[in-house]
Protein backbone atom coordinates (compact mmCIF):
# COMPACT_ATOMS: atom_id res chain seq x y z
CA UNK A 1 0.00 0.00 0.00
CA UNK A 2 2.86 2.41 1.10
CA UNK A 3 4.83 1.78 -2.56
CA UNK A 4 1.82 2.15 -4.12
CA UNK A 5 1.13 5.66 -2.61
CA UNK A 6 5.11 6.39 -2.89
CA UNK A 7 4.38 5.46 -6.89
CA UNK A 8 1.69 7.37 -6.66
CA UNK A 9 2.77 10.71 -5.21
CA UNK A 10 5.58 11.22 -7.63
CA UNK A 11 3.37 11.57 -10.54
CA UNK A 12 2.90 15.21 -11.23
CA UNK A 13 -0.09 16.66 -9.88
CA UNK A 14 -1.60 17.72 -12.68
CA UNK A 15 -1.58 13.82 -13.92
CA UNK A 16 -2.72 13.05 -10.55
CA UNK A 17 -5.58 15.12 -11.38
CA UNK A 18 -6.25 13.95 -14.58
CA UNK A 19 -6.33 10.23 -13.66
CA UNK A 20 -8.73 10.75 -10.19
CA UNK A 21 -11.18 12.35 -13.10
CA UNK A 22 -10.97 9.90 -15.71
CA UNK A 23 -11.85 7.08 -12.64
CA UNK A 24 -14.39 9.19 -11.75
CA UNK A 25 -15.71 9.69 -15.27
CA UNK A 26 -15.30 5.96 -15.95
CA UNK A 27 -17.03 5.64 -12.37
CA UNK A 28 -20.22 7.25 -13.29
CA UNK A 29 -20.50 5.76 -16.78
CA UNK A 30 -20.38 2.30 -15.65
CA UNK A 31 -23.03 2.99 -13.04
CA UNK A 32 -25.46 4.65 -15.17
CA UNK A 33 -24.54 1.40 -17.73
CA UNK A 34 -24.84 -0.89 -15.26
CA UNK A 35 -28.22 1.42 -13.79
CA UNK A 36 -29.83 0.70 -17.79
CA UNK A 37 -29.36 -2.54 -17.39
CA UNK A 38 -31.23 -3.49 -14.19
CA UNK A 39 -33.26 -1.04 -15.14
CA UNK A 40 -34.37 -3.30 -18.29
CA UNK A 41 -35.37 -6.22 -16.13
CA UNK A 42 -37.14 -3.58 -13.25
CA UNK A 43 -39.13 -2.77 -16.23
CA UNK A 44 -39.88 -6.14 -17.65
CA UNK A 45 -40.72 -7.30 -14.11
CA UNK A 46 -42.89 -4.26 -12.51
CA UNK A 47 -45.29 -4.06 -16.14
CA UNK A 48 -45.29 -8.11 -15.66
CA UNK A 49 -46.95 -7.93 -12.20
CA UNK A 50 -49.21 -4.93 -12.71
CA UNK A 51 -50.51 -7.49 -15.93
CA UNK A 52 -50.59 -10.07 -13.04
CA UNK A 53 -48.06 -11.94 -14.96
CA UNK A 54 -44.23 -12.72 -13.30
CA UNK A 55 -41.63 -11.69 -15.68
CA UNK A 56 -38.44 -12.74 -16.55
CA UNK A 57 -37.91 -15.28 -13.90
CA UNK A 58 -35.70 -17.86 -15.58
CA UNK A 59 -31.75 -16.52 -15.84
CA UNK A 60 -30.37 -16.61 -12.58
CA UNK A 61 -26.69 -15.17 -11.07
CA UNK A 62 -23.93 -17.93 -11.12
CA UNK A 63 -26.33 -20.32 -10.89
CA UNK A 64 -27.53 -19.35 -7.51
CA UNK A 65 -30.87 -20.82 -6.40
CA UNK A 66 -32.38 -17.43 -5.76
CA UNK A 67 -32.82 -14.44 -7.39
CA UNK A 68 -34.33 -15.91 -10.38
CA UNK A 69 -34.18 -13.83 -13.52
CA UNK A 70 -31.73 -11.70 -12.20
CA UNK A 71 -28.95 -12.41 -14.60
CA UNK A 72 -31.95 -11.64 -17.77
CA UNK A 73 -30.18 -8.33 -18.73
CA UNK A 74 -26.44 -10.02 -19.12
CA UNK A 75 -27.95 -12.25 -21.43
CA UNK A 76 -29.66 -9.77 -23.35
CA UNK A 77 -26.61 -8.02 -23.67
CA UNK A 78 -24.55 -10.81 -24.63
CA UNK A 79 -27.16 -11.56 -27.03
CA UNK A 80 -27.25 -8.68 -28.88
CA UNK A 81 -23.55 -8.17 -28.88
CA UNK A 82 -23.32 -11.68 -30.41
CA UNK A 83 -25.88 -10.83 -33.18
CA UNK A 84 -24.72 -9.65 -36.77
CA UNK A 85 -24.76 -5.85 -37.75
CA UNK A 86 -26.63 -5.41 -40.43
CA UNK A 87 -26.08 -2.97 -43.25
CA UNK A 88 -28.95 -2.06 -45.71
CA UNK A 89 -27.53 -2.36 -49.11
CA UNK A 90 -28.67 1.86 -49.72
CA UNK A 91 -28.38 2.80 -46.28
CA UNK A 92 -25.94 5.86 -45.99
CA UNK A 93 -22.99 3.69 -44.25
CA UNK A 94 -21.26 6.52 -42.26
CA UNK A 95 -24.18 8.16 -40.87
CA UNK A 96 -26.02 4.81 -40.30
CA UNK A 97 -23.06 3.62 -37.91
CA UNK A 98 -22.34 6.83 -36.27
CA UNK A 99 -25.95 7.92 -35.47
CA UNK A 100 -26.17 5.33 -32.72
CA UNK A 101 -22.77 6.44 -31.34
CA UNK A 102 -24.21 10.48 -31.62
CA UNK A 103 -27.07 9.15 -28.99
CA UNK A 104 -25.02 7.47 -26.84
CA UNK A 105 -22.48 9.69 -26.35
CA UNK A 106 -25.07 12.99 -25.74
CA UNK A 107 -26.83 10.38 -23.65
CA UNK A 108 -24.03 9.73 -21.66
CA UNK A 109 -22.18 13.51 -21.37
CA UNK A 110 -25.18 14.82 -19.57
CA UNK A 111 -24.12 13.02 -16.31
CA UNK A 112 -21.23 15.52 -16.18
CA UNK A 113 -23.16 17.95 -14.27
CA UNK A 114 -25.31 15.98 -12.43
CA UNK A 115 -24.91 16.23 -8.80
CA UNK A 116 -24.72 12.96 -6.84
CA UNK A 117 -23.78 14.25 -3.61
CA UNK A 118 -23.10 17.53 -1.87
CA UNK A 119 -19.47 16.52 -2.74
CA UNK A 120 -19.55 14.40 -5.73
CA UNK A 121 -20.31 15.79 -9.13
CA UNK A 122 -17.84 15.42 -12.24
CA UNK A 123 -18.16 19.13 -13.34
CA UNK A 124 -19.75 21.93 -11.36
CA UNK A 125 -20.71 23.87 -14.75
CA UNK A 126 -22.54 27.03 -13.44
CA UNK A 127 -24.03 26.84 -16.93
CA UNK A 128 -25.07 23.15 -15.72
CA UNK A 129 -28.76 23.23 -16.68
CA UNK A 130 -28.50 24.92 -20.31
CA UNK A 131 -25.78 21.85 -20.84
CA UNK A 132 -28.10 19.27 -19.82
CA UNK A 133 -30.86 21.10 -21.91
CA UNK A 134 -28.62 21.33 -24.52
CA UNK A 135 -26.70 17.69 -24.74
CA UNK A 136 -30.64 16.62 -24.62
CA UNK A 137 -31.41 18.41 -27.59
CA UNK A 138 -28.28 17.00 -29.43
CA UNK A 139 -29.48 13.70 -28.85
CA UNK A 140 -32.34 13.96 -30.91
CA UNK A 141 -29.92 13.84 -33.97
CA UNK A 142 -29.25 10.58 -33.12
CA UNK A 143 -32.73 9.81 -33.90
CA UNK A 144 -33.33 11.65 -36.84
CA UNK A 145 -29.68 10.71 -38.34
CA UNK A 146 -30.44 7.09 -37.88
CA UNK A 147 -33.95 7.43 -39.44
CA UNK A 148 -32.95 9.33 -42.58
CA UNK A 149 -29.61 6.93 -42.96
CA UNK A 150 -31.60 4.10 -43.03
CA UNK A 151 -33.31 4.77 -46.03
CA UNK A 152 -36.46 3.35 -45.16
CA UNK A 153 -40.12 4.85 -44.76
CA UNK A 154 -40.55 3.93 -41.59
CA UNK A 155 -37.59 5.15 -39.74
CA UNK A 156 -38.03 8.51 -41.78
CA UNK A 157 -40.98 8.44 -40.47
CA UNK A 158 -40.18 7.90 -36.88
CA UNK A 159 -37.73 10.30 -37.13
CA UNK A 160 -39.81 12.55 -38.01
CA UNK A 161 -42.08 12.42 -35.46
CA UNK A 162 -39.26 12.50 -32.93
CA UNK A 163 -38.65 15.33 -33.64
CA UNK A 164 -41.54 17.27 -34.13
CA UNK A 165 -42.81 15.64 -30.42
CA UNK A 166 -39.07 17.04 -29.04
CA UNK A 167 -39.47 20.31 -30.23
CA UNK A 168 -42.72 20.76 -28.65
CA UNK A 169 -42.06 19.19 -25.16
CA UNK A 170 -38.65 20.89 -25.18
CA UNK A 171 -40.15 24.10 -25.11
CA UNK A 172 -42.74 23.46 -22.00
CA UNK A 173 -39.86 21.48 -20.68
CA UNK A 174 -37.60 24.40 -20.90
CA UNK A 175 -40.56 26.79 -19.23
CA UNK A 176 -40.64 24.03 -16.23
CA UNK A 177 -37.24 24.73 -15.77
CA UNK A 178 -37.45 28.03 -15.96
CA UNK A 179 -39.86 28.06 -13.08
CA UNK A 180 -36.99 26.47 -11.15
CA UNK A 181 -34.48 28.96 -12.47
CA UNK A 182 -36.28 31.57 -10.93
CA UNK A 183 -36.80 30.04 -7.85
CA UNK A 184 -33.21 29.26 -7.34
CA UNK A 185 -31.48 32.16 -8.79
CA UNK A 186 -29.08 30.08 -10.49
CA UNK A 187 -28.28 27.83 -13.35
CA UNK A 188 -26.28 25.42 -11.27
CA UNK A 189 -27.06 22.13 -10.66
CA UNK A 190 -25.24 21.93 -7.27
CA UNK A 191 -27.07 25.36 -6.50
CA UNK A 192 -30.20 24.42 -6.89
CA UNK A 193 -30.58 22.10 -4.92
CA UNK A 194 -29.10 23.93 -1.84
CA UNK A 195 -31.47 26.51 -2.66
CA UNK A 196 -34.18 24.23 -1.75
CA UNK A 197 -32.50 23.03 1.73
CA UNK A 198 -34.58 23.66 4.57
CA UNK A 199 -37.16 21.23 4.89
CA UNK A 200 -39.15 19.41 3.16
CA UNK A 201 -41.36 22.34 2.61
CA UNK A 202 -38.91 23.88 0.66
CA UNK A 203 -38.48 21.81 -1.96
CA UNK A 204 -39.56 23.22 -5.28
CA UNK A 205 -41.94 20.35 -5.50
CA UNK A 206 -44.21 22.46 -2.94
CA UNK A 207 -44.64 25.98 -5.06
CA UNK A 208 -43.63 24.53 -8.39
CA UNK A 209 -45.74 21.82 -8.17
CA UNK A 210 -47.54 22.11 -11.64
CA UNK A 211 -44.15 22.55 -12.99
CA UNK A 212 -43.11 19.41 -12.05
CA UNK A 213 -45.47 17.10 -13.17
CA UNK A 214 -45.70 19.37 -16.73
CA UNK A 215 -41.50 18.65 -16.59
CA UNK A 216 -42.19 14.86 -15.85
CA UNK A 217 -44.37 14.54 -18.64
CA UNK A 218 -42.25 16.06 -20.81
CA UNK A 219 -39.49 13.78 -19.85
CA UNK A 220 -41.29 11.23 -20.65
CA UNK A 221 -42.40 12.53 -24.02
CA UNK A 222 -39.08 13.46 -24.81
CA UNK A 223 -37.42 9.87 -24.20
CA UNK A 224 -40.30 8.79 -26.08
CA UNK A 225 -41.64 6.30 -23.87
CA UNK A 226 -45.24 5.10 -23.30
CA UNK A 227 -47.58 6.56 -23.27
CA UNK A 228 -45.65 9.22 -25.56
CA UNK A 229 -43.81 6.25 -28.00
CA UNK A 230 -45.52 7.04 -31.30
CA UNK A 231 -42.14 7.15 -32.00
CA UNK A 232 -41.94 3.38 -32.23
CA UNK A 233 -45.49 2.87 -32.60
CA UNK A 234 -45.37 -0.73 -33.27
CA UNK A 235 -48.94 -1.09 -34.99
CA UNK A 236 -47.91 2.11 -37.48
CA UNK A 237 -44.50 1.90 -38.25
CA UNK A 238 -43.14 -1.61 -37.18
CA UNK A 239 -40.79 -0.19 -35.25
CA UNK A 240 -39.94 3.79 -36.08
CA UNK A 241 -36.15 5.01 -36.37
CA UNK A 242 -34.87 1.57 -35.65
CA UNK A 243 -36.20 -0.82 -37.95
CA UNK A 244 -32.73 -1.22 -39.82
CA UNK A 245 -30.92 -1.39 -36.91
CA UNK A 246 -29.67 -5.50 -35.14
CA UNK A 247 -27.27 -6.49 -33.23
CA UNK A 248 -25.00 -3.92 -30.90
CA UNK A 249 -25.88 -1.21 -33.55
CA UNK A 250 -29.19 -1.96 -32.09
CA UNK A 251 -27.95 -2.02 -28.67
CA UNK A 252 -26.21 1.73 -28.32
CA UNK A 253 -29.03 3.34 -30.65
CA UNK A 254 -31.98 2.15 -28.60
CA UNK A 255 -31.97 0.44 -25.34
CA UNK A 256 -28.71 1.89 -23.90
CA UNK A 257 -29.60 5.65 -24.48
CA UNK A 258 -33.32 5.21 -23.88
CA UNK A 259 -32.89 4.18 -20.79
CA UNK A 260 -30.12 6.59 -19.64
CA UNK A 261 -32.49 9.37 -20.62
CA UNK A 262 -34.88 7.66 -18.55
CA UNK A 263 -32.80 7.41 -15.47
CA UNK A 264 -31.82 11.06 -16.27
CA UNK A 265 -34.61 13.06 -16.54
CA UNK A 266 -36.05 11.15 -13.19
CA UNK A 267 -32.56 12.35 -12.10
CA UNK A 268 -33.54 15.73 -13.08
CA UNK A 269 -37.02 16.07 -11.73
CA UNK A 270 -35.13 14.95 -8.26
CA UNK A 271 -32.45 17.29 -8.38
CA UNK A 272 -34.81 20.35 -9.53
CA UNK A 273 -37.87 19.31 -7.63
CA UNK A 274 -37.27 17.18 -4.59
CA UNK A 275 -34.36 18.78 -3.19
CA UNK A 276 -31.60 15.91 -5.24
CA UNK A 277 -29.11 15.01 -2.36
CA UNK A 278 -31.47 17.19 0.34
CA UNK A 279 -33.13 14.60 3.32
CA UNK A 280 -36.76 14.49 3.22
CA UNK A 281 -35.93 14.73 7.81
CA UNK A 282 -33.93 17.68 6.84
CA UNK A 283 -36.07 20.48 9.24
CA UNK A 284 -38.20 17.70 10.85
CA UNK A 285 -35.00 16.14 12.90
CA UNK A 286 -32.24 17.65 14.65
CA UNK A 287 -29.48 18.44 11.68
CA UNK A 288 -26.72 16.21 14.03
CA UNK A 289 -29.33 12.97 13.53
CA UNK A 290 -27.98 10.87 11.18
CA UNK A 291 -31.20 10.58 8.77
CA UNK A 292 -31.29 14.87 8.45
CA UNK A 293 -28.06 14.10 6.63
CA UNK A 294 -27.65 15.02 2.81
CA UNK A 295 -26.50 12.12 0.56
CA UNK A 296 -26.61 10.35 -2.35
CA UNK A 297 -29.17 7.72 -1.05
CA UNK A 298 -31.86 10.27 -0.96
CA UNK A 299 -30.89 11.13 -4.05
CA UNK A 300 -31.31 7.47 -5.19
CA UNK A 301 -34.33 6.82 -3.57
CA UNK A 302 -36.25 9.70 -5.17
CA UNK A 303 -34.13 8.80 -8.72
CA UNK A 304 -36.01 5.65 -7.86
CA UNK A 305 -39.64 7.02 -7.17
CA UNK A 306 -39.45 8.70 -10.64
CA UNK A 307 -38.33 5.28 -12.21
CA UNK A 308 -40.92 3.94 -10.88
CA UNK A 309 -43.67 6.51 -12.42
CA UNK A 310 -42.12 5.86 -15.52
CA UNK A 311 -43.20 1.99 -15.76
CA UNK A 312 -45.93 2.31 -13.90
CA UNK A 313 -47.08 4.80 -16.61
CA UNK A 314 -46.11 2.38 -19.43
CA UNK A 315 -48.28 -0.26 -17.15
CA UNK A 316 -51.35 1.73 -17.09
CA UNK A 317 -51.75 4.37 -20.18
CA UNK A 318 -52.63 3.46 -23.64
CA UNK A 319 -50.67 5.38 -26.30
CA UNK A 320 -51.40 8.60 -27.24
CA UNK A 321 -52.81 9.30 -30.51
CA UNK A 322 -50.08 11.56 -33.02
CA UNK A 323 -52.33 14.85 -32.87
CA UNK A 324 -53.17 14.50 -29.28
CA UNK A 325 -49.48 14.27 -28.87
CA UNK A 326 -49.23 17.48 -30.39
CA UNK A 327 -52.30 19.34 -28.79
CA UNK A 328 -51.00 18.44 -25.30
CA UNK A 329 -47.54 19.84 -26.13
CA UNK A 330 -48.39 22.92 -27.93
CA UNK A 331 -52.07 24.07 -26.92
CA UNK A 332 -51.85 22.79 -23.21
CA UNK A 333 -48.95 22.16 -21.89
CA UNK A 334 -46.98 25.38 -22.97
CA UNK A 335 -50.18 27.85 -21.84
CA UNK A 336 -50.21 26.07 -18.42
CA UNK A 337 -46.52 26.70 -18.10
CA UNK A 338 -46.68 30.34 -18.85
CA UNK A 339 -49.48 30.55 -16.37
CA UNK A 340 -47.66 29.30 -13.36
CA UNK A 341 -44.26 31.04 -14.36
CA UNK A 342 -46.66 34.29 -14.61
CA UNK A 343 -47.77 33.18 -10.80
CA UNK A 344 -44.09 32.36 -10.03
CA UNK A 345 -43.10 35.93 -11.48
CA UNK A 346 -45.73 37.95 -9.16
CA UNK A 347 -44.65 35.54 -6.38
CA UNK A 348 -41.24 36.50 -6.16
CA UNK A 349 -41.92 40.17 -7.42
CA UNK A 350 -44.28 40.67 -3.75
CA UNK A 351 -41.18 38.53 -1.89
CA UNK A 352 -43.38 35.62 -0.79
CA UNK A 353 -42.83 32.68 0.36
CA UNK A 354 -39.46 31.37 -0.34
CA UNK A 355 -38.59 34.61 -2.27
CA UNK A 356 -38.65 36.79 0.52
CA UNK A 357 -35.08 36.84 1.08
CA UNK A 358 -34.31 38.00 -2.82
CA UNK A 359 -32.66 41.38 -2.78
CA UNK B 1 -67.01 25.17 -24.89
CA UNK B 2 -66.08 22.65 -22.41
CA UNK B 3 -67.65 23.05 -18.82
CA UNK B 4 -65.36 24.48 -15.95
CA UNK B 5 -65.97 21.64 -13.81
CA UNK B 6 -64.55 19.18 -16.91
CA UNK B 7 -61.70 21.26 -17.55
CA UNK B 8 -60.91 21.14 -13.77
CA UNK B 9 -61.25 17.21 -13.82
CA UNK B 10 -59.01 17.57 -17.04
CA UNK B 11 -56.57 19.64 -15.04
CA UNK B 12 -56.12 17.42 -12.27
CA UNK B 13 -55.31 13.98 -13.65
CA UNK B 14 -58.65 12.47 -12.21
CA UNK B 15 -59.05 9.35 -14.82
CA UNK B 16 -55.31 9.08 -15.34
CA UNK B 17 -54.72 9.02 -10.96
CA UNK B 18 -58.15 6.55 -10.97
CA UNK B 19 -56.26 4.09 -13.68
CA UNK B 20 -52.70 4.67 -11.67
CA UNK B 21 -54.56 3.32 -9.36
CA UNK B 22 -55.95 0.22 -10.72
CA UNK B 23 -52.32 -1.29 -12.07
CA UNK B 24 -51.00 -0.29 -8.00
CA UNK B 25 -53.36 -2.47 -7.02
CA UNK B 26 -52.58 -5.31 -8.94
CA UNK B 27 -48.95 -4.53 -8.61
CA UNK B 28 -49.28 -6.64 -5.37
CA UNK B 29 -51.93 -8.76 -6.25
CA UNK B 30 -51.17 -13.25 -6.59
CA UNK B 31 -49.61 -14.25 -9.35
CA UNK B 32 -51.14 -17.26 -10.71
CA UNK B 33 -48.70 -17.86 -13.91
CA UNK B 34 -48.44 -21.68 -14.14
CA UNK B 35 -44.42 -22.69 -14.94
CA UNK B 36 -45.27 -24.43 -17.83
CA UNK B 37 -42.36 -27.13 -17.97
CA UNK B 38 -42.20 -27.63 -14.08
CA UNK B 39 -45.89 -27.20 -13.17
CA UNK B 40 -48.94 -28.09 -15.13
CA UNK B 41 -52.23 -27.34 -15.61
CA UNK B 42 -54.82 -29.78 -14.17
CA UNK B 43 -56.33 -31.89 -17.60
CA UNK B 44 -59.29 -33.60 -17.91
CA UNK B 45 -59.97 -37.40 -18.67
CA UNK B 46 -62.05 -36.13 -21.82
CA UNK B 47 -58.56 -34.04 -23.03
CA UNK B 48 -58.10 -34.56 -26.76
CA UNK B 49 -54.97 -34.78 -27.86
CA UNK B 50 -52.50 -37.51 -29.83
CA UNK B 51 -54.18 -40.84 -31.60
CA UNK B 52 -54.03 -43.97 -30.85
CA UNK B 53 -55.85 -47.34 -32.11
CA UNK B 54 -56.55 -49.70 -29.92
CA UNK B 55 -56.09 -53.62 -29.55
CA UNK B 56 -58.28 -55.97 -27.79
CA UNK B 57 -56.34 -57.83 -24.36
CA UNK B 58 -55.21 -60.75 -26.39
CA UNK B 59 -53.22 -59.02 -28.73
CA UNK B 60 -55.85 -58.34 -31.44
CA UNK B 61 -56.68 -55.13 -33.38
CA UNK B 62 -60.51 -54.03 -32.50
CA UNK B 63 -60.44 -51.38 -35.78
CA UNK B 64 -62.82 -53.64 -38.32
CA UNK B 65 -62.43 -50.87 -40.85
CA UNK B 66 -66.31 -50.14 -40.65
CA UNK B 67 -64.72 -46.45 -42.01
CA UNK B 68 -67.52 -44.52 -39.99
CA UNK B 69 -64.60 -42.79 -38.64
CA UNK B 70 -63.46 -42.02 -42.28
CA UNK B 71 -66.78 -40.52 -42.69
CA UNK B 72 -67.42 -38.38 -39.76
CA UNK B 73 -64.40 -37.26 -40.13
CA UNK B 74 -65.12 -33.05 -40.70
CA UNK B 75 -61.30 -32.37 -41.98
CA UNK B 76 -61.07 -35.56 -43.66
CA UNK B 77 -58.19 -36.12 -41.96
CA UNK B 78 -58.77 -39.94 -41.59
CA UNK B 79 -57.65 -42.70 -45.05
CA UNK B 80 -58.68 -46.00 -44.92
CA UNK B 81 -57.99 -48.95 -46.93
CA UNK B 82 -59.50 -52.84 -46.12
CA UNK B 83 -59.19 -56.08 -46.93
CA UNK B 84 -59.86 -59.27 -45.91
CA UNK B 85 -56.97 -60.57 -43.16
CA UNK B 86 -55.67 -64.36 -43.84
CA UNK B 87 -58.57 -65.35 -40.76
CA UNK B 88 -61.42 -64.16 -42.89
CA UNK B 89 -61.93 -60.94 -41.02
CA UNK B 90 -62.41 -57.73 -42.48
CA UNK B 91 -59.28 -55.41 -41.51
CA UNK B 92 -57.21 -52.57 -42.58
CA UNK B 93 -54.56 -52.22 -44.53
CA UNK B 94 -54.08 -48.53 -44.53
CA UNK B 95 -55.00 -46.43 -41.70
CA UNK B 96 -53.78 -42.80 -41.91
CA UNK B 97 -54.28 -39.80 -39.65
CA UNK B 98 -53.14 -36.58 -41.07
CA UNK B 99 -52.20 -34.57 -37.97
CA UNK B 100 -52.24 -31.26 -39.71
CA UNK B 101 -55.75 -31.68 -41.04
CA UNK B 102 -56.91 -33.25 -38.11
CA UNK B 103 -58.96 -30.46 -35.78
CA UNK B 104 -59.53 -32.68 -32.93
CA UNK B 105 -62.60 -32.48 -32.48
CA UNK B 106 -62.98 -36.46 -31.38
CA UNK B 107 -65.84 -37.03 -33.58
CA UNK B 108 -63.75 -40.37 -35.00
CA UNK B 109 -63.71 -41.33 -31.42
CA UNK B 110 -67.77 -41.07 -30.82
CA UNK B 111 -68.08 -42.71 -33.77
CA UNK B 112 -66.21 -45.79 -33.71
CA UNK B 113 -68.52 -48.81 -32.74
CA UNK B 114 -65.79 -50.90 -31.04
CA UNK B 115 -63.49 -48.35 -29.11
CA UNK B 116 -60.44 -48.50 -31.23
CA UNK B 117 -59.51 -45.42 -32.61
CA UNK B 118 -59.31 -43.01 -29.21
CA UNK B 119 -57.28 -39.80 -28.70
CA UNK B 120 -55.27 -39.61 -25.29
CA UNK B 121 -54.05 -36.73 -23.35
CA UNK B 122 -50.78 -36.70 -25.04
CA UNK B 123 -50.43 -32.65 -26.10
CA UNK B 124 -46.53 -32.82 -26.50
CA UNK B 125 -45.25 -34.15 -29.59
CA UNK B 126 -43.45 -32.48 -32.22
CA UNK B 127 -42.43 -33.29 -35.55
CA UNK B 128 -39.00 -32.75 -37.54
CA UNK B 129 -38.99 -33.74 -41.19
CA UNK B 130 -41.81 -33.52 -43.77
CA UNK B 131 -44.58 -36.39 -43.84
CA UNK B 132 -44.45 -36.93 -40.20
CA UNK B 133 -47.25 -35.96 -39.55
CA UNK B 134 -49.00 -38.53 -41.11
CA UNK B 135 -49.57 -41.33 -38.07
CA UNK B 136 -49.76 -44.64 -39.91
CA UNK B 137 -51.35 -47.83 -38.62
CA UNK B 138 -47.71 -48.55 -37.19
CA UNK B 139 -47.83 -45.72 -35.37
CA UNK B 140 -50.80 -45.25 -33.89
CA UNK B 141 -51.06 -48.74 -32.67
CA UNK B 142 -47.58 -48.10 -31.25
CA UNK B 143 -49.47 -45.48 -29.24
CA UNK B 144 -52.24 -47.37 -28.26
CA UNK B 145 -49.72 -50.23 -27.03
CA UNK B 146 -47.29 -47.70 -25.20
CA UNK B 147 -50.38 -45.65 -23.69
CA UNK B 148 -52.96 -48.51 -22.84
CA UNK B 149 -52.75 -48.25 -19.12
CA UNK B 150 -53.64 -44.52 -19.56
CA UNK B 151 -56.59 -45.08 -22.40
CA UNK B 152 -57.94 -47.65 -20.10
CA UNK B 153 -57.80 -46.22 -16.61
CA UNK B 154 -59.35 -42.51 -18.99
CA UNK B 155 -62.44 -44.31 -20.12
CA UNK B 156 -63.23 -46.20 -16.68
CA UNK B 157 -63.58 -42.69 -15.24
CA UNK B 158 -65.41 -41.31 -17.83
CA UNK B 159 -67.73 -44.54 -18.16
CA UNK B 160 -70.15 -43.28 -15.82
CA UNK B 161 -70.90 -39.82 -17.50
CA UNK B 162 -71.37 -41.74 -21.10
Amino acid sequence: MSTILAYWNQIPLYLQHLIIVFAEIVGVMMTVVVSVAFLTLIERKIIGWMQIRIGPNQIRMFGLPFLKGVAQPFADVIKLLLKEVLLPAKADKVVFLLAPLIALTTALAVWAVVPFSPVFVLADVDAGLLFVLAMTSLGVYGIILAGWASNSKYAMLGAMRSAAQIVAYEIAMGFALVGVLMAAGSLNLSDIVRAQSGSMLTWNMVLLFPLMIIYFISGIAETNRAPFDVVEGESEIVAGFHVEYSGASFATLFALPEYANMILVATLAAVLFMGGWLSPFQGLLSDTSLLAQPSFLWLFVKICWFLFCFLWFRATFPRYRYDQIMRLGWKVFIPLTLVWLIVECGMVWMRIGPWSHFG
Amino acid sequence: MPSVRSIAKTLLLGELLQGLAVTFKYLWKPKFTVHYPEERAPQSVRYRGLHALRRYPNGEERCIACKLCEAVCPALAITIESDVSADGTRRTTRYDIDLFKCIFCGFCEEACPVDAIVETRIHEYHMENRGENIMSKDKLLAVGERYEAMITADKTADAPYR
